[in-house]
């Protein structure tokens, strides 16, 4: 048998050396360069998503980080604002808002005829529109809370119109600005020049993170501060809900429980919960927390609930994960000492476990903080402009969230709410990546390997 | 709030019992601390518990009780005396067993484990919801709507003066087209990904690699939806769809597919990777051995052992893209019609429970009602999706295993 000469049979194959790859070799190393090109292609369009992702999302709302404000001398006129003489908020209150207009107003012309600017066909219009709608309130704002202000010449800093603001950062242009009715090339001609004198200046825009939302006007005045403490509000309920009920429902699965049908079904039931789409818990959170239970609309406590029923699974399969982890010979030796089972889990297994179930206590917080579509039916999704009070009441009050935010802005009509979705993205991504780094480095500094 | 005072009180008393029973514990216990069957601890702990769960007990009772209708809020008052009056008791009670002989420890066990049973039973308890509260509503929907309508009908349009036409015909039709479309980006992409990085990466690729991809992951769904809003939309309108004379839309069912595949990307890739790294190395090596180049071990032995778990992982991808909301509101459009043309605006299942449930809602128009039937299909669809795909992968560890 093994002395068969090689060619018997007549071998169909030319001969070939070693050295030289005949045709078949080289299509299959060329169908292997090419299936590892495909892979690469794979990651690299990936990475170029992300990247175009985040870069058109930053450079979008960076714009919302800067604002345009005029700094101007406004007299007071007491005559005007406090018609009774005596100083007192209460009455004083009873000026509107309405009254503040022309007082800006007058100040604002004042300022330009004093600088010499000459703009040929510039309106009253042009000049009173300069300024935000919002600024006559905060200046009302600013005497009913210092009442001695009235009668003198005070400096203030007022917001620009959203058009005008929107033209140093590039959004608007002098051809864009001819065809709209809230601004005119004149009006940005005569913003340029102020800028040149320095009475118009764009610096950082703290406002943007403390302000409420504005309405539909006045996109300039418009911030994220109600967003920001109502996600906040909601976090804290997930937070003292969502963790010992979890983590006390793993620990019930994972240790105790005997192996059964009802246990059976409550594995089954959590991993399909994981997998349910999240605005079925919206449909819930309206049918059973709004509905049935009558709690009020927009409030964060009912936002709270829902993305704790949402972030319950995410949590119990982490915990179990690293309950799981820790290893059966500490549970023996505690045992083995006289400990009871309850002792040798809380005692024991519970501790060694803890940086693994905050690390996906941290991801589900991360998962609740950016979902948006299940606080759509709650009502999230409606203006608020007053912020909530302190928990716990607080938690009734109605407020919306960082993501719905988002959402509301992209359905408004001046696309000045565009860049202000943008900027509010960004502050979300920023306090998402806090918190995964925080959950990395808890892994990296806790994390034992048995 | 004279409810939440009631707990806040009750906490307090809890405290208070926790310090009483364990120095009644050392009392009782005499010169040797050993004497007693539970350390003084879990005397303590005892009364505590037994303080506050009778208050916690009685409030949620109240507070079940008053949603329903059966009391009114002016009873708050009454119900906070009631409380307490029942957590004074259970301290009262708790502190009374104390005793050497008293098995302290055992009952606060029991206690605890009951506690953690009941955890466990709130994931039952939320499947229960979910499935209760949408049955209810939707069955009122079909006592004002017929549900042949409903399932076969071709036309959606809602009016507020009644007489409304609610198929779900053209909702299924957007949903699973732009389902497809995702699937088809975020398939064949993140399972190449998967491969390249189990199979072929450089560990400097793919120390940059993974992480990139999983900081996709980590992105909420309302961001990928403004990119489909302010950036994917105009670009495929003015580039493709314009010039092809295809549409003037910037919300497409093509928007909203391709951003929705970039988001299932690590999706996939993640699955995938497990179920590729599941396959035993002998499969490989013994290809490998044979003289297979490393491609034709992957497409010829791993690939094909892997197949039903990738098969699940494209199932729960698919129940993942049939059950996303906020890239289909920003990305889709709001226009319920069967068309072909990708470049056209349609609508999905999410879209239209979005729209039907946010502003003023009269829980007794079928308008309003419908969203509670679509939520169900939507439940019904995913479900089915999910447990066929938990069965095939884990079917298939097992396999390996």
């Amino acid at each position: 048998m093994t002395d068969l000469p090689i060619s018997a049979g007549g071998d169909a194959r030319p001969r070939s050396s070693l050295l030289v790859a005949d045709a078949r070799t080289r299509r299959r190393n060329a169908a292997e360069r090419r299936f590892r090109r495909y892979g690469a292609i794979a990651i690299g369009v990936a990475m170029v998503a992300l990247v175009v992702l985040l870069t058109t999302i930053i450079s979008g709302g960076a714009g919302a980080f800067r604002q345009t404000y005029l700094s101007i001398p406004v007299a007071l006129p007491a005559a005007k604002l406090d018609p009774k003489g005596n100083r007192d908020p209460g009455e004083m209150a009873k000026v509107l808002t309405l009254t503040y207009g022309p007082v800006l107003d007058t100040a604002v012309e004042q300022a330009i005829a004093d600088t010499g600017i000459q703009i040929p066909d510039l309106s009253a219009k042009d000049i009173d529109g300069l300024i935000s709608r919002e600024a006559s309130a905060q200046l009302r704002n600013r005497v009913l809370a210092n009442p001695d202000l009235i009668g003198q010449v005070v400096d203030v800093n007022v917001l620009v119109n959203g058009r005008v603001d929107g033209y140093f950062k590039g959004r608007v242009s002098m051809e864009s600005a001819a065809a709209d009715n809230n601004t005119s090339p004149r009006q940005l001609q005569l913003a340029e020049a102020l800028r040149d004198r320095g009475l118009l200046v764009t610096r950082f825009n703290w406002n943007f993170l403390t302000n409420p939302d504005a309405s539909d006007q006045r996109p300039e005045a418009a911030g994220v501060g109600v967003a920001i403490l109502g996600s906040l509000y909601m976090m804290l309920v997930v937070l003292f809900l969502a963790v010992p009920i979890g983590v006390g429902a793993s620990i019930y699965l994972e240790e105790f429980a005997p192996r059964n049908r009802w246990t059976d079904v409550i594995e089954v039931n959590i991993s399909n919960l994981a997998a349910v789409p999240s605005i079925v818990f919206g449909i819930l959170g309206l049918a059973a927390f709004i509905n049935f239970a009558g709690l009020p609309q927009s409030a964060p406590i009912v936002g709270g609930l829902v993305l704790t029923l949402m972030t319950l699974p995410t949590i119990i399969i982490s915990t179990r994960a690293a309950l799981k982890a820790v290893p059966p010979s500490i549970r023996d030796a505690a045992l083995g000492v006289g400990a009871s089972k309850m002792q040798s889990v809380f005692h024991h297994v519970l501790p060694l476990a803890m940086p693994g179930i905050l690390t996906g206590t941290i991801i589900g917080l991360a998962q609740a903080l950016g979902e948006t579509a299940p606080l759509l039916l709650i009502g999230m999704v409606a203006f608020v402009k007053n912020f909530p009070a302190a928990p716990p009441e607080g938690l009734f009050d109605p407020a919306s969230a960082l993501p719905v935010q988002v959402y509301n802005w992209t359905q408004r009509a001046d696309p000045a709410f565009i860049e202000r979705a943008s900027g509010a993205i960004i502050v979300l991504l920023v306090l998402l990546m806090c918190m995964n780094l925080l959950a990395i480095w808890l892994r990296r500094r806790f994390e034992r390997r048995w | 709030m004279p409810m939440s005072w009631a707990l806040f009180i009750a906490a307090v008393l809890a405290a208070a019992g926790y310090l009483v029973g364990r120095g009644r514990a050392f009392s009782v216990a005499g010169p040797d601390v050993r004497d007693l069957h539970s350390r003084p601890v879990y005397h303590g702990a005892g009364v505590a518990l037994l303080t506050l769960t009778p208050a916690v007990a009685v409030l949620v009772v109240a507070a079940g009780l008053r949603m329903t209708g059966i009391l009114t809020a002016e009873a708050g008052t009454l119900v906070g005396v009631f409380a307490i009056a029942a957590s004074l008791a259970g301290l009262g009670w708790g502190v009374s067993r104390i005793g050497v002989g008293f098995k302290a420890r055992n009952t606060v066990e029991a206690i605890v484990l009951g506690l953690l049973i009941l955890c466990s039973t709130i994931a039952i308890l939320t499947t229960a919801g979910i499935v209760l509260s949408m049955l209810f509503e939707t069955g009122s929907f079909f006592r004002k709507y017929s549900w042949t309508d409903f399932f076969f009908g071709t036309e959606w349009t809602p009016r507020f003066q009644g007489n409304s036409r609610l198929g779900l015909l053209p909702l299924l039709w957007g949903t699973l087209y732009i389902s497809l479309i995702a699937l088809l980006v975020a398939v064949p992409i993140g399972l190449f990904a998967a491969i390249y990085m189990s199979e072929y990466a450089t560990r400097r690729v793919r120390a940059i690699a993974k992480p990139a991809i999983e900081v996709l992951a980590g992105i909420p769904t309302i961001v990928y939806g403004l990119f489909a809003l302010i950036t994917v939309g105009p670009m495929l309108r003015d580039y493709f769809a314009q010039p092809l004379g295809l549409g003037n839309s910037g919300s497409s069912v093509l928007t909203a597919g391709l951003v929705m595949g970039i988001m299932l990307i690590p999706f996939v890739s993640s699955l995938s990777d497990d179920i590729i790294n599941a396959v035993p190395q002998s499969l490989r090596d013994g290809a490998l051995g044979l003289g297979s180049t490393p491609s034709e071990t992957i497409r010829q032995v791993v690939l094909p052992a892997a197949l039903p778990g990738i098969v699940g992982a494209v199932l729960l991808a698919a129940s993942r893209a049939i059950g996303e909301t906020m890239i289909v509101v920003l990305g889709a459009g709001a226009a319920a019609r069967m068309s072909l043309n990708p470049f056209e605006a349609m609508t999905t299942i999410t879209v239209k429970i979005v729209s039907q449930l946010t502003g003023d809602n009269d829980f007794a128009a079928p308008e309003t009602l419908v969203a509670f039937a679509l939520g169900l299909t939507l439940f019904v669809i995913t479900l089915g999706l999910n447990i066929v795909a938990l069965y095939i992968v884990r079917k298939y560890r097992e396999q390996y295993e």
